[in-house]
């Protein structure tokens, strides 16, 4: 089982790293560019197979330690479960 | 008065805040592994600064599971004193011992400079009577940038719960926030480094007095000792 | 000394025949190839063959400067039973050492990674501050500064900011992380430095007379471990040799530039430390730095007249299937080989799995004098280790005068035609001079660096020279140190200009209030197959020696980096020089800043009518002319005792 952890800066936050990139996008001649946010991916590689009680799992790894729950969002991608 | 440092993986000022407590103001300090699963004999905490585990995934991120931080946080929920310094404080809001996050400086860029800051009247430990109008403590790091949410903020500044504002905002924190306590008053948290001011060549001792202002919580009788 | 053919390897990828293109890719020469031969007695393999190629580089070997290097002073002449005595000289170990009183030494170097840097500045300047790092505690000693010497084109270049913002921030991010303040430093702009730039990093240490270690594999049996990070493929991608006639990996599989982990080397640090404290269990201890475990093995078994075989099965690997080319050259960084007391091997097991590193037991010590890797039961290379450490051939290059300096030094401020300088021009020259880069406040760049950790730092960046506490046990001392070197002054008089290199130093110091000591140097130079620039070199080493002998500073160790040049041209020649001193009391320590109104300006040693070399003459006029302002030495001893 193949998961994929996104883990993004939540909308509402600042994000310094974000707003760096934008402008260097701008300045590389991106036009009519909105939004940046910079977050990361976090690939997992599992034995075994989904489940509620596995995603249920999931989640709580994602909100202790994947996240923070105070300054980011995620969302995740599971494939081959 | 006890005193506790943590060590993680990772921590390189944890000889900056033992030296602190133990030469700066002389009283009994050890070190504890973060593998340790007890606190014995402690009435003050420390985290110190570095990083912890490389930073790795966030600051603090990793750190907050250890094993060490289980007892910590009795120690808390007890009304134990808790201080945590730069990536010590890092470490106690992802543990949540204290609310909010410390993300990237909005220059991106390490900073490591000598920073004045006014003090803030946040309780009968920590105010101007206790630590002065204002202090000049170095910072040194990457991830300061303070961040609450809008009714975490209220609270903060409602119950005085704001320990320390920067003169000049070096790393975007909201508010010009650099250091904040828990609502009970005994877990705190600061991103300057007392354990960077209190030798005679440092650029001020004012880490001494907000050591002792930490320490008055608990130990008020500590604020009768002349400065040293 | 013949040994019998070796069997083939077990990646059949290596069991090429050795072909004249594949020596010359490895950067040896036929005659070298010969000289191989002879010492084995057979054919290298493959693997044996890079193994040489690097054993007997200009890097690890110093083939073409060795001649030279002979001239520095190594010990201390003004030392006392108390005081100065250099404990560990330069070229017998990773870092030389010198006492500093009741017991205690310091350990420190400098050293280059120019090259790498070049191509990836962030992880070229990062892994050449963990390096130098490495080279300390290996030691015994405990890492407590960091200083570095940076030199980059013209900053109006976008290629040069790109350069100055990698190397800084890489800079700035391994040494933080780690825990060692970088407290001083140089950094010059000039276009000689396009395309080259020189990263210097400087690590000095702190240790007791009974916590050195050294670099030695003695003991008949002892095992010989490896400790830190797991091996991968990094360096490889550029190595002489060709990536993909390596191995099967494809060569964007292969890092060409090693990535350094400050945080594994913080974890390492402590793990070594604490080993090395335990009494009797660590009998030698080297890193892994350059050709990691090639250069660690042979070097620890030559100088402790020992043999050493080694199972590359043992040796932590990430990544899958890497052939024992791959293993011996690797670069991989944060790793350490250390040799044991033999039945003490739960001891040092114990040590690192508390700090969750790796702690494989990967070979012995035998009395063949010889290297043995082993791969899968195969041995795949048996090379006496001396022949890998003492028998790389010597060169003695020729030198000759540089064209230019016929022209350069005859010039003069008079007979140049150039304006006298009024009033209303120095005022307009004085904020472009002090604008310029090279001059001004190099803030940016210390700010990003961690210079308060360890809560020693006296003098902050931006004075003369740093300075710093050093805890040493229940006592405690101040140190000075401080880099230095004027490359354009080395163009156009390479020998005055070493000299003034180190007076430049040793003024700084004297300036913060303390006495020289030591110093270890970094020569930066061109291609030494031209003579002009053999030339440069013989001519600043002979300067630098002479200011050494003259001062009584010896030199304790130091590093040596050639070929840095492009189509265009060489660098300016950039001996870059660091000096400790020693404050005997903290009332000495003396700041550069002005400090309140009314305090008089006392200007001492004179004001010649020089401008040889000088920025005015750069940057208002354009011109990198005349000869390097006159020394005169024992004028600045005068003015070195005066001061102190």
């Amino acid at each position: 089982m193949k998961i994929k952890v996104f883990v993004t800066p939540k909308k509402n936050v600042l994000d310094p790293q974000g707003v760096a990139v934008g402008h260097a996008l701008e300045s590389l001649g991106l036009l009519g560019l909105r939004s940046t946010r910079v977050g990361k991916v976090i690939e997992l590689e599992l034995d075994g197979g989904d489940s509620p009680q596995f995603r249920a799992q999931l989640d709580k790894l994602c909100r202790d330690l994947l996240s923070n729950p105070v300054i980011e969002d995620y969302h995740c991608e599971i494939t081959g479960g | 008065m006890n005193i506790s440092v943590l060590q993680f993986p990772g921590s390189n000022c944890d000889q900056d805040a033992f030296q602190l407590f133990a030469s700066g103001l002389g009283l009994p300090t050890r070190f504890v592994w973060h593998k340790e699963k007890r606190l014995v004999d402690t009435d003050l905490v420390v985290v110190p600064g570095g990083f912890a585990y490389g930073d790795y995934l966030r600051c603090g991120a990793i750190a907050r599971f250890s094993p060490i931080m289980g007892a910590v946080r009795e120690h808390a929920e007890r009304g134990g004193l808790v201080l945590g310094i730069c990536n010590g404080f890092q470490i106690l809001c992802e543990a949540g011992l204290l609310p909010g996050a410390l993300i990237r400086n909005s220059s991106l860029e390490y900073r490591c400079i000598t920073c004045d800051l006014a003090v803030e009247d946040a309780g009968v430990a920590f105010n101007t009577r206790t630590v002065g109008r204002r202090v000049r403590m170095p910072i040194g790091h990457g991830e300061g940038n303070f961040r609450i949410d809008e009714a975490g903020l209220e609270r903060l500044e409602t119950n005085r719960q704001i320990l320390l504002r920067y003169v000049d905002n070096p790393n975007g924190s909201l508010r010009s926030i650099a250091g904040i306590r828990n609502e009970e008053g005994n877990v705190f948290g600061m991103m300057p480094h007392p354990d960077r001011c209190f030798e005679r060549f440092h650029p001020s001792r004012d880490g001494v007095k907000v050591a002792r202002a930490v320490l008055s919580k608990r130990f008020p009788e500590i604020l009768k000792e002349s400065a040293a | 000394m013949n040994s019998a053919e070796l069997p083939p390897n077990p990646d059949p990828v290596l069991n090429q025949p050795i072909t004249p293109e594949l020596i010359k890719k490895h950067g040896l020469l036929p005659q070298e190839y010969d000289q191989i031969r002879q010492h084995l007695g057979r054919v290298p393999t493959l693997t044996e063959l890079g193994i040489f190629s690097v054993m007997w580089s200009e890097h690890c070997s110093y083939k073409n400067t060795r001649p030279l290097l002979k001239g520095f002073p190594t010990e201390k002449k003004g030392a006392t039973e108390n005081f100065g005595r250099v404990l560990v000289k330069a070229g017998e170990e990773n870092a030389g050492i010198i006492d500093v009183g009741d017991g205690w030494a310091i350990a420190f170097k400098i050293e280059s990674h120019n090259h790498p840097s070049a191509i990836e500045p962030f992880e070229g300047a990062a892994t050449g501050v963990g390096g130098i790092i490495r080279d300390i505690f290996t030691m015994g000693a405990r890492p407590v500064l960091l200083t570095n010497s940076l030199r980059f084109g013209e900053l109006d270049s976008p290629v040069t900011k790109r350069l100055l913002r990698g190397v800084v921030a890489g800079i700035a991010h391994y040494g933080n992380c780690v825990g060692v303040p970088t407290v001083a430093g140089d950094v010059y702009f000039d276009r000689s430095y396009e395309g080259n730039p020189l990263v210097n990093a400087l690590c000095l240490g702190t240790l007791r007379h009974d916590q050195i270690r050294l670099g030695k594999a003695t003991g008949l049996g002892n095992p010989v471990y490896y400790v830190g990070a797991a091996t991968g493929r990094d360096g490889l991608g550029g190595a002489a040799f060709a990536s993909k006639e390596l191995s099967a990996e494809s060569s964007s599989d292969r890092p060409a530039v090693q990535k350094g982990d400050p945080f594994m080397e913080k974890l390492l640090i402590e793990a070594c430390l604490e080993m090395m404290a335990v009494p009797g269990l660590v009998v030698g201890i080297q890193d892994m730095g350059a050709a990691g475990l090639t250069c660690s093995t042979c070097e620890t078994a030559s100088r402790g007249g020992a043999g050493i075989e080694i199972e590359l099965d043992r040796v932590p690997q990430r990544e899958e299937g890497m052939n024992s080319y791959e293993i011996m050259l690797s670069e991989s960084q944060e790793r350490m080989l250390v040799i044991v007391q033999k039945g003490r091997e739960h001891e040092i097991e114990k040590v690192f799995a508390k700090w969750d590193l790796h702690a494989a037991h990967v070979g012995t010590v035998t009395d063949t004098g010889r290297m043995v890797v082993r791969q899968h039961g195969v041995v795949v290379a048996d090379i006496p280790a001396s022949v890998l450490t003492d028998s790389a051939p010597i060169y003695h290059r020729e030198s000759a005068r540089p064209a230019y300096m016929g022209e350069t030094s005859g010039w003069t401020p008079e007979g140049s035609g150039l304006p006298d300088v009024d009033l209303p021009a120095a005022l307009a020259a004085l904020p472009r001079l002090l604008s310029h880069p090279t001059i001004a406040s190099k803030r940016w760049l210390y700010r990003q660096y961690d210079h308060m950790v360890q809560h020693g730092t006296a003098i902050l960046p931006g004075s003369d020279a740093g300075v710093v506490r050093l805890r040493l046990g229940a006592s405690e001392k101040f140190i000075a140190i401080k880099n230095d070197c004027n490359g354009r002054y080395c163009y156009l008089n390479p020998r005055r200009g070493a000299l003034i290199a180190m007076v430049e130093c040793l003024r700084n110091l004297v300036c913060a209030g303390a006495t020289p000591l030591a110093m270890t140097d970094n020569l930066n130079f061109g291609n030494p197959y031209k003579p002009e620039n053999f030339y440069q070199l013989k001519e600043c080493v002979a300067g630098l020696a002479e200011a050494c002998r003259f001062f009584d500073v010896p030199v304790v160790g130091g590093n040596v980096s050639l070929y840095n040049e492009s189509p265009e041209g060489s660098i300016d020649p950039t001996p870059t020089v660091a000096v400790v001193g020693f404050i005997e009391k903290e009332s000495h320590i003396t700041r550069q800043f002005a400090r309140s109104a009314g305090h008089r300006l006392v200007l001492l040693g004179g004001a010649p009518a020089e401008l040889g070399g000088s920025q005015f003459l750069g940057i208002i006029h354009g011109l990198k002319t005349g000869d390097a302002p006159a020394v005169d030495l024992a004028a600045e001893k005068r003015l070195q005792d005066l001061l102190l």
